[in-house]
Formats: structure tokens, sequence, C-alpha cells
């Protein structure tokens, strides 16, 4: 789900760049991003899916206390996205439902 | 992740939370010679209103009160006898003062702190209405953090909805900066104007406050971006794409509808109690702003000796007053370790208390006309209330009627609150609904028994928390 013109990036942002790679592709964005913002920066809105109804959810809040953002990063689950700074060559995926009870948490 | 056993490290105070609250918190003990461990789960100072309010690209667009915050974060920044851990998410607290912390790397430290000032802010209130959990509906709150923290901001044509100061200050921050706002759909309820009018003297005290948001609004009235009071009845509706495409809503007896592809929420903020109820401390409902509220002395004090809450943690009263009550928790931290004496501790505190009550007069006035009416607190049957495992009203409401009794049992019936945000999310509605239903007080119906750990952990890092532990 990508819209690319739901946020844009004002040009006062820093200009050093990182890359991540979301869903295997290269996306790149500014260092001190968070994933969520660099995720929706780059028009992609959607981070995980409910292990429910297996409904799609953006980032809610931002700020760590709804959720709805969490994703695999760099191979581990059930990572809060908001508040996870990028890194260059980082590994972001789309949590989908089940992947949030994941054997690896409590 | 890393392995083996947590770092123990030990100090006279540990700051949690480094906001406003937290800030003055920290620099006024280790003024007073405590060592202070400050810890915030951000990558920088400055809490929610001053987020990266001294890296932020776009600092001098955000107007005079973030400007504010820069020299509290710098005199914090600079401050000796603070070590400052950024990243840094508490994980546990225990009545005695020991605190699980993970840093960013997943390293564990257990920190033994004697006394511990929680200063962990405010979230913005659920705000259940149809439609609320799909992609595209965030907080409004998420909007301004992504103009602070990355130069992020909305496209032209996003709508904002619901009620409080906030909403007018992103809506207007965002015209500043160049975003038109397809509409502002504001929900305060009619009748809070008569009930806010009540309180016109301590309006009066807070005269450059209430002057602050009239301009805001005067701003966005006269940029022409459409404004609608009253709204009622609010849904949003998604289009092919599966994302948010609509906001529906009542006003003036009709059905209306805007077209938007970002619908940006909020309805007030109430206090993060996620620490204070894990400890168990007493709570009160504060029937003014419909929120919970840890119970507090004169300096934040808790019934646990040697824990203090400071800050929009301890009740909603803004930056300003945030920060002289971080004072004030820090002095009676001083005072019980010894370093001052009552009568030191009493003198410095006569400043900040002043300062206290004069940011505090003003807040009935807006209690009164921000406070979310019933239909925005407890909703309908098919909406959804627990995001994490999608629970409806009906269904908590079909539990009541079944005999459950609180918010416990309801948990452990439906699973509403188990999910990893711990009742953040749906806490206070599932109080409320739980209330409206049995028709009776929300005090008397009580909140979920939250347990620790505070956020997710992974079995390795609980592993290291323990091997301490033994
Ligand atoms: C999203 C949002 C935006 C806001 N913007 C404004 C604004 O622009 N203007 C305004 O006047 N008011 C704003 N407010 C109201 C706000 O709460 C201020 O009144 C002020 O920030 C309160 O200061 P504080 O120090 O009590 O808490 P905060 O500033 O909220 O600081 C609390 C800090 O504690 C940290 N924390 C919480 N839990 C943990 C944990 N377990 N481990 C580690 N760290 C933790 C948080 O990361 C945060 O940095 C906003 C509130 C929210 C929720
Ligand atoms: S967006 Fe809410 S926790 Fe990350």
């Amino acid at each position: 789900m990508e819209n690319d013109s739901r946020f844009r990036r004002l040009p006062q942002a820093s200009d050093q760049t990182v890359t991540l790679s979301v869903e295997g592709r290269p996306v790149a964005t500014r260092a001190g991003d968070s994933v969520a913002a660099a995720l929706l920066a780059a028009g992609i809105i959607t981070t995980r899916t409910t292990p429910v109804s297996g409904a799609p959810r953006s980032p809610f809040c931002l700020m760590g206390v709804c959720f709805d953002c969490l994703m695999e990063i760099d191979g581990v689950p059930n990572r809060q996205a908001c508040m996870t700074p990028v890194r260059d060559g980082m590994t972001v995926a789309l949590q989908h439902g089940a992947a949030a009870v994941s054997e690896e948490t409590k | 992740m890393t392995d083996g056993m947590a770092r123990v490290e030990t100090c006279d105070l540990a700051v949690i939370g480094t906001g406003p609250a937290g800030m003055a918190a920290a620099v006024a003990a280790a003024e007073l010679g405590l060592s202070v461990v400050a810890v915030d789960e951000q990558s920088v100072p400055g809490g929610q209103i001053y987020r990266n309010v001294l890296a932020s690209p776009v600092a001098a667009r955000l107007g005079p009160d973030y400007g504010h915050g820069a020299a509290l974060a710098a005199a914090f920044d600079a401050a000796e006898g603070i070590s400052r851990r950024y990243g840094t998410t508490v994980w546990t607290l225990s009545a005695d003062g020991e605190i699980g912390l993970r840093g960013e790397r997943g390293d564990i430290v257990l920190l033994r702190a004697k006394a511990v000032i929680l200063a962990t802010g405010a979230l913005e209130r659920p705000m259940p209405f149809p439609g609320w959990t799909l992609p595209g509906v965030m907080t409004a709150g998420s909007a301004q953090i992504l103009l602070k923290s990355a130069a992020v901001v909305p496209a032209d044509g996003v709508v904002l909805t619901g009620s409080g100061p906030l909403l007018y200050l992103v809506a207007a921050q965002l015209l500043d900066i160049g975003v038109r706002p397809g509409a502002i759909v504001e929900t305060t309820p009619g009748a809070n104007y008569r009930a806010a009018a009540r309180h016109w003297r301590g309006a009066a005290h807070g005269a450059a406050t209430l002057l602050k948001g009239l301009k805001l609004i005067a701003r966005l009235r006269v940029a022409r971006v459409p404004m609608v009071s009253g709204a009622t009845g609010l849904s949003a509706e998604a289009g092919a794409d599966g994302a948010v495409a609509r906001l529906k809503y009542h006003c003036g007896g009709r059905e209306r509808s805007v077209a938007c592809s970002l619908l940006l929420v909020h309805q007030g903020v109430v206090p993060n109690v996620q620490i204070s109820r894990s400890l168990d401390l007493p709570h009160d409902w504060d029937a003014a702003q419909r929120c919970w509220r840890p119970r507090l002395g004169e300096w934040g004090d808790t019934a646990l000796p040697g824990i203090f809450v400071a800050g929009d943690g301890g009740g909603i009263g803004g930056a300003l007053a945030a920060e002289e009550q971080g004072r004030l928790a820090a002095l009676a931290a001083a005072c019980r370790l010894g370093r001052i004496d009552e009568q030191e501790r009493n003198r410095r505190a006569d400043a900040p208390r002043r300062a206290l009550a004069h940011h505090l007069a003003v807040r009935p006035f807006l209690d009164a006309l921000y406070r979310p009416g019933d239909d925005a607190v407890v909703p309908a049957d098919e909406v959804v209330v627990c995001r994490c495992e999608e629970v409806t009203a009906g269904e908590i409401r079909r539990c009541v009627v079944d005999g459950c009794v609180g918010p416990n049992q309801v948990k452990s019936f439906i699973r509403s609150g188990m999910g990893p945000c711990q009742g953040r999310m749906c806490g206070l509605t599932v109080s409320e609904i739980i209330a409206a239903a049995r028709g009776m007080p929300v005090a008397d119906v009580g909140y979920y028994r939250l347990r620790q750990p505070l956020k997710p952990i992974t079995l390795g890092e609980l592993a290291q928390l323990e091997e301490v532990a033994q």
C-alpha cells in the first residue's frame, strides 16, 4: 500500500543519506530518522498486519505506545519501528499477523 | 542483543524521562550534589513538547514555546553530575528503586537508585470511532513528531479531527511550515463553552496561554482553513486501496463528509500511568480530565518512600508546570537523601511553588472546555476498542451482561488489554464502557492491573536480568 502523496520531506532535513532494505527493496532515507519516519517519507504506510483479523495497520502514535509499528528489523521481530533509529544496511520487513506471537518474545 | 549478565550500576537519583519535568529535576538534583542517571527511550532529550529541540532542522519555525525548551535542554545537556542514557527503555522498576534498563542494542543494565523520579509524561487520549484503525489514520501528535524529528510533513489536504489545544497547535504549526490542511473537524461539545465560562477567574490568570490559543485559531481562520465545530458521529472510511479515503461526521443535523488520504485524530492528552500502575500505587479518577492520576503529595511523593512523580505523568498541567514539579521533586529527593535539611528544602521550594500555582491556574478552564463528551469516550458496539486484540465495544458490553464487573475480568475473558500495548490504547475506554454499562462511577470500576515488564522483552534479555537478580 503505497501513496507518495501522503507525506513530503522539507528541504531543511538532514542531507546525510542512509539506505535501508525494506522487503528486499532499497529505500534511501536520512540519518537520524526512525524506521517508521523513513517508511512514511518513502510512501510506505503499512507496517504490519494484525494477528487476529490480518488487517493492515500504519504507525499510529510514533511515540512508542500503540505498537502498531511492530516490524521485523534486522531479523528480530516485534521491534517498534517508531523507536528504532535507522542504520545503513538495516533490513526491514513487514510483520504479518502471526509473527507477533513468535517464540522469541514473551 | 548481547548475551551474558546484566551490568549493575548505582546512583543517588534515577530520573525516568527527559521531557521538561525530567530535565528540570535532573539539573536541580545535580546542582545539589546528587549523582543522577537520566534515562529516556528517545535518542535525544526534550520529551514530547521539546522533542529534538537541540537538533531539529525546523526549530526556528515551531514558535516561541518550542524555543523555550532549547535553553532548558542545553542546561540539562551541559550539567555535570548527570549520566544521560538515551535510546534506553525502563522495563522494570521495583518498589525499592531497582530499575531494569534496556539500551538501544539490547544491552541490559540493572540500576540501583536511592530515589526515583518518574517523569514519563502524557500520551494522547484514545479516540475510538469507526475506522480509527485504518491505515492512514494517525494521531495529531504523530504528525508533530515527524515534523520535529525528521522534517517530514503531511501533504496538503490532510484532515484533522477531534478536540483540544494540541489539535489547533499542530494545525497551525503545519500551516506555518507551508502545509494546507483540507479541514479541521472539531468535536468539542457545545455545552463545554458554558461549563468553561464558570472558571473565568483562573482563565484570567492564564490570559497569556489563552491568548496564544486564540491567536492560533485566528491564524487558521485568516488562512481560510475550512473549520467545522461541534461535529459528532465521526467515522472514517477506506478507499479501494484499503487506506482511509474520507471522514464522515454529523453537524447541524446533517451528515457530511470530507475526502482525505491522511486523517490526524486527537482528543487531548492523559497521564502515562504505566509505571505508577505497575507499582500498584494508588490512583484517583480525575473527573474533570476523564483520566486516572497517581495520588501524590505536594512534592510529587507517592505511597512508596523515595519514589516521586513529576510532570504530566502525575496529572496534565502542561510543560511549564512540569518543569516546576520536576524541581520540587528533586528538592524532596535531595532532602530525603540528607543533602539538604527540611528548612533548606522549603526555602528553595518557594519560587517553584509560586510559579507552579501560576501555571496551573488556567487548567480548570481548559479542562472544562476540552473535556471529551460521552460519545467521544464511550463508543458504539461495532467500534474496535482494543487495537491489539481487535476487541469491540459490543464484546465488552456483552461481557458485562455476562457478569464481568471490572476491566481485569474483561481482560481475562476476551483478551482486551492483553496485547503488546498493555492497555495503553484501550484502558481508559474499557473502564468508561464498563462504568456506563453498569451505571456506576469510573472510580469504582477501576483500571487494568498492570504487570512488568513494561514493554515486551525477549527471553534472552529477560535471562540477563534474572541472572543478576539471583
Ligand atoms: C505527542 C505529544 C505531543 C505534545 N506536544 C506538545 C506541544 O507541542 N506543546 C505543548 O504545550 N504540549 C505538548 N504536549 C503535552 C506534553 O505532554 C507537555 O505538556 C510536556 O511535554 C509534558 O512534559 P513531561 O516532562 O511531563 O513529559 P514528556 O515531555 O512527555 O516526557 C516524558 C519522557 O519520558 C520518556 N519515557 C516514557 N516512558 C519511558 C520508559 N518506560 N523508559 C524510558 N523513557 C520513558 C518519553 O520518551 C518522554 O521523552 C504533547 C503531548 C504529546 C503526547
Ligand atoms: S507508532 Fe505507535 S508504537 Fe510505534
